[in-house]
């Protein structure tokens, strides 16, 4: 059997194995099947990436298996076959020191199973990290803060927060997303388990990934490398859309704010507070770049990267004390009368 | 407090009579010298690494004077303390500390011309540790290499005085050879520091 | 301890009042006393370490638990793993070392009995540098605290920029402190080796615990002084402006990561080489054969010293190297894996065909091979990068490093305990609380970090100080503390053994395992003076000729 047939006789048999992987992990992570929200595991993955990354686990798992079972049953037999017994009492066992065929054997033998998993690996490893990019595919740069995910759409002119969105790709006629990761502080790293693997986010050096998730719904993730304080709380929503929705999102979220009358003086407190040094808003004064964008706040499910629900009462808790949700955040409690705090939270809730 | 004795009527190969191990002091101070080498290393690769980085600031073809004398002093300096030892182990005493001062005088000098060199850079050229990328890496990895030197000045004026008050003997001679293993080193780190800053790096 | 005086009879011996016992300790250069000392230090370091860890899970034992504030979380799996590497594995290995050696050999002490001493208080000194930060290490939430960076301390969150105060500080310097430490000793060890082996020791004859000490204290020296020049490099940029690690002045971040981790990985090794080294003294005695394949073990463990300077970016597979760096460090990663399984091959060797006998430290040396095969397998795994951009920063790491480090280093440190104390305090161990000891850690163990290569596949990312529901991580994380605390159990049952015994211990004699290398040849414990005369060998298990006149090792080596 050459190789590849080796190989593909190993396929078959792994996909049966990530099968029941799957089944498995799926009843760990107690997801209802068929829902729209994913979960995290690695092992249904739902975009090429994590595919091809999901079947070589799967090869790499058969032969580490193999190997386990091989030299466990080894272990298992010399504990039980050579075990003391007291009718050995006061007799040395034959003095072996060595022989050399046995140590040829077993140097050579995972000499080649090194070999044959490397070029499974190399294989893998380029298709993902040397893909190149399609002219469908959409751009986004990531930009890691502590402790929340900036996205901008630079060819869409669409800049938003923690919650992204893109869409679902045909393989027939992919739509990739290719993903331009930077850091504006810290190292942080994105992890969005069944679209793909993680890549880093790090200051001064830029990173590339890409997804072409094929179906959609909402994807689950976190920031995987250790950034500060809250690093635990800076989670990541990627809404993998149909062309429809995601074209009627892009139109959404590229244009200005909606202007609300009966916000006017919410609008007031945000510009006259510190709000509008880290926060913008588009089409108004508020351009400020440290915090998140808030144009478009209540399209999100969530705020504070996925601490807390994006509703009233944790919009308005967290506006008066951050730290009652996330602990350790960098944005100020800025201390607002009940009253400015009531029209505050109104004006970022005609945000939509 | 039993002690069994292993000298039985067995005659073992490779016994006393031709038992010789190296010299303890000399396999320490090898195991100091590669533990100091890869230091070193770092160092020297954090230097290159960072080359043509720094995004301001003087640039090293700007500020960077070659220290040939200084280099020579450093490196005379081996060939000095080589022949101190050379003598001290013929037990000729006089000759050993004329070569050993002098090569504290050569020792001496080359820091003089670091300090002279980084005056220069700081108050001509306003190049400090702070300034940029080159600024860091040059005094660190300069400043390691003087740090070297001076501790290794410190022992040698240490048996200096022990010289000069009449202390030091042949039967010194091996604890010499070792502190001239690491002068030998501190120069040898020179070489390497010498090429990657002054040559390499402009 | 014994006063190791010989005795003559009918002389009266006085009592030595305590002070002058403690005196006589806090000022020993003895390589006995000082290696008792760096084990007794690390046993303070691991119940503390384990505190640390008990903290850990039981704020993760649910989601959204509140046990402990996010800031005093990160501070504990930062001291949690600081020190457990550098103030509990290093400092019992190189007391182990620190005994055995000079005993091995037939030496009087190590080369620099003093420099030995002042290694010892060095490292000794870092570990209280580093946790005097509780009490002295400021930072910007308030007074008071350890550093809370992770134990590698990365740039820049390591930087001024977003680690003010002084909290990091005392990561730096106990570690820079307690490095320079390592490095005396490693000279040391070396030194002592290559200078004061009896004659008739040749290098091939040395037991292969000193081998392998031999090769660990070289990688001491290549491994540990990178994390020390990376180190100064940080104080520097910390405190004198510079911007090595600097991200808006051009620096990179990247460069502390391969700085720090061509320390890190050969740093493992230095861990493991020495419990390779135990097993090979250990497995053999237990099942009456020699180590199968001597000179392939020492070539190996060589090649391993070597091929492991070459696989540091396996901890950097995620950070977007190209693909020809990321295929190599692959490709080599795997193929340190070959050396190593080939000690596991020759260990299995070593047991077969032989006698073997189920004594504490042979239980736990079986535990060992189980476990080490299984945590060498993960390692595997993660060494195909592309299965590491998802396992990697994951609970599937810590599992497999746990699995390495207390399925297999501290599996291999207890049966080392229940082999050595006898000849070093004159007692037995317990033989009933051991296996109680050896059976509840066990279950403990597997119940802890079995489970824990899940939460990792299904995506649960490290350092996180909680966590949201439904992910299917809940029940795990609680089933692993549950097995954390029995692990807790089992190291009270083995302290109050070690304690026990020494009292009330039944009287071990010179060679209470039957066993073959020189430390066995003189008293439990040994005299000050170590051998009475110098021993002179003619193979590589002397005691073993001497049993056996009739037919010697030296006959066929």
């Amino acid at each position: 059997m050459s190789m590849l047939e080796k190989y593909s006789t190993v396929r078959v048999l792994g996909q049966t194995i990530l099968l029941l992987f799957w089944s498995a992990m799926t009843v760990w992570a107690n997801e209802p099947k068929g829902s729209s929200s994913h979960g995290t595991n690695i092992f249904a993955p739902a975009s090429t990436p994590a595919k091809s990354i999901a079947d070589l686990s799967v090869f790499v798992l058969v032969i580490t298996g193999i190997i386990f079972v091989v030299v466990f049953g080894l272990l298992v037999y010399s504990v039980v076959k050579f075990r003391g017994r007291s009718m050995d009492a006061g007799r040395e066992p034959a003095q072996v020191y060595g022989s050399t065929q046995i140590e040829l054997a077993w140097t050579i033998i995972p000499i080649l199973i090194v070999v044959v998993l490397f070029l499974a690996t190399a294989r893998v490893i380029h298709a993902i990290q040397d893909a190149p990019e399609p002219t469908g595919a959409v751009q986004v740069t990531a930009i890691g803060h502590q402790y929340w995910w900036e996205f901008r759409y630079p060819k869409l002119g669409i800049v938003t927060a923690n919650e992204l969105h893109i869409p679902v790709s045909d393989p027939s006629r992919p739509t990739p997303t290719f993903l331009q990761l930077l850091s504006a502080d810290t190292d942080h790293s994105f992890w969005v388990p069944e679209l793909a693997g993680k890549t880093d986010l790090i200051p001064n050096h830029p990173n590339r990934m890409w997804m072409d998730p094929q179906r959609t719904g909402v994807f689950l993730g976190q920031c995987a490398q250790y950034c500060g304080t809250q690093h635990a709380k800076m989670l990541l929503r990627v809404s993998v859309d149909g062309p429809e929705e995601f074209a009627a999102w892009v139109r959404a979220q590229q244009s200005l704010a909606v202007e609300d009358t009966g916000a006017i003086a919410g609008k007031r407190v945000f510009e006259s507070n510190a709000c509008m040094n880290c926060h913008a808003v588009a089409g108004t004064a508020a351009d400020g770049r440290f915090g998140p964008d808030l144009t478009h706040l209540m399209s999100r499910a969530t705020i504070a990267a996925g601490a807390a629900e994006n509703t009233q009462k944790n919009l308005r808790l967290w506006i008066q004390d951050p730290s009652a949700i996330k602990p350790g955040s960098l944005m100020p409690a800025i201390k607002l009368s009940d009253a400015d705090l009531d029209a505050v939270v109104s004006y970022m809730e005609t945000l939509r | 407090m039993s002690a069994v004795t292993m000298t039985t009527t067995t005659a073992f190969p490779n016994t006393a009579a031709e038992w010789q191990l190296p010299s303890r002091g000399k396999v320490a101070m090898a195991g100091l010298i590669i533990a100091e080498s890869a230091i070193f290393t770092i160092f020297v690769v954090a230097y290159l690494f960072y080359l043509g980085k720094s995004i301001s600031g003087p640039t090293p073809r700007e500020v960077l004077e070659t220290p040939i004398f200084y280099t020579i002093c450093l490196m005379s300096s081996s060939l000095t303390i080589h022949l101190a030892a050379k003598c001290l182990a013929r037990g000729i005493g006089f000759a050993f500390l004329g070569f050993w001062l002098l090569t504290i005088a050569l020792g001496g000098l080359f820091l003089y011309g670091t300090a002279e060199e980084w005056h220069r850079l700081i108050y001509e050229h306003g190049l400090t540790i702070s300034t940029n990328l080159f600024g860091t890496t040059y005094y660190s990895l300069v400043g390691l290499h003087a740090f070297h030197v001076t501790a290794g000045l410190i022992m040698l004026v240490t048996v200096a005085v022990f010289g000069l008050s009449g202390r030091v003997g042949e039967k010194h001679s091996s604890r010499i050879d070792v502190l001239s293993m690491y002068w030998h080193f501190v120069d040898a780190v020179w070489v390497v520091v010498f090429t990657v800053v002054y040559v390499l790096g402009r | 301890m014994s006063s190791n005086a010989i005795t003559i009879p009918g002389a009266q011996i006085e009592a030595r009042p305590w002070v002058d016992e403690l005196h006589q300790w806090l000022t020993t250069v003895d390589h006995k006393r000082l290696g008792i000392l760096y084990v007794l230090s690390a046993l303070l370091f691991l119940a503390i370490g384990g505190v640390e860890a008990l903290i850990i899970r039981i704020q993760l034992m649910r989601p959204h638990n509140d046990f402990v504030s996010p800031e005093v979380f990160n501070r504990m799996f930062t001291m949690h793993g600081t020190t457990m590497i550098f103030f509990v594995a290093m400092p019992v290995l190189f007391g182990f070392a620190n005994y055995l050696v000079p005993l091995m050999i037939g030496a009087r002490d190590m080369a620099f009995p003093r420099l030995n001493a002042f290694s010892f208080w060095l490292s000794f000194l870092g570990a209280l540098l580093l946790y005097f930060s509780f009490l002295g290490g400021s930072g910007l939430y308030g007074a008071g605290s350890a550093p809370d960076v992770g134990w590698w301390s990365y740039a820049p969150l390591s930087a001024r920029a977003f680690s003010p105060g002084h909290s990091s500080d005392y990561w730096t310097l106990a570690l820079l402190v307690s490095g320079f430490g390592s490095i005396g000793t490693a000279i040391n060890i070396i030194a002592t080796i290559l200078c004061l082996r009896c004659p008739g020791m040749k290098l091939n004859r040395m037991p292969l615990l000193v081998w392998m000490n031999l090769v660990m204290a070289g990688m001491v020296l290549l491994a540990i002084t990178p994390l020390s020049a990376a180190q100064i490099m940080l104080l520097i940029d910390r405190y004198l402006g510079g911007h090595f690690f600097d991200t808006q002045a051009g620096g990179s971040a990247v460069l502390w990561m391969h700085f720090f981790w061509i320390f890190g990985h050969p740093e493992v090794y230095v861990l493991i080489i020495p419990c390779f080294a135990f097993m090979s003294e250990i497995i053999p005695v237990f099942s009456r054969k020699p180590i199968f394949g001597y000179p392939v073990m020492v070539a190996a463990t060589v090649c391993i010293a070597f091929v492991s300077m070459s696989v540091w970016a396996h901890h950097m597979f995620t950070i977007g190297m190209n693909s020809y760096a990321n295929s190599f460090f692959t490709l080599t990663t795997m193929a340190v894996g070959v050396p190593t399984g080939i000690k596991i091959f020759n260990w299995i060797g070593t047991m077969w065909g032989g006698t073997i006998q189920f004594k504490t430290p042979m239980l736990f040396s079986i535990a060992f091979l189980f476990q080490f095969l299984i945590a060498g397998l993960t390692g595997i795994m993660m060494a195909a990068s592309p299965f590491d951009w998802q396992l990697s920063l994951s609970y599937f790491v810590v599992a497999h490093f746990h699995y390495v480090i207390v399925g297999g280093i501290l599996f291999a440190l207890f049966a080392a305990f229940y082999y050595w104390y006898p000849k070093m305090t004159g007692r037995m161990l317990s033989e009933r609380l051991g296996k109680w000891h050896f059976w509840l850690f066990l279950i403990g163990f597997h119940l802890t970090f079995d489970v824990m290569h899940i939460p990792g596949m299904l995506g649960m990312p490290r350092r996180i100080y909680t966590y949201e529901p439904g992910r299917g991580w809940d029940t795990l994380n609680f089933i692993i503390t549950v097995g954390a605390f029995i692990q807790a159990l089992a190291i009270l049952v083995f302290l109050a053994n070690l304690v026990m015994s020494y009292f009330k211990g039944a009287r071990a004699g010179n060679d209470p395992w039957d066993a073959w290398t020189l430390e066995w040849s003189i008293s439990s414990p040994p005299p000050a003076y170590n051998f009475a005369t110098v021993p002179t060998v003619g193979s590589r298990r002397p005691l073993w000729d001497l049993k056996h006149p009739e037919d010697p090792d030296s006959r066929y080596e």
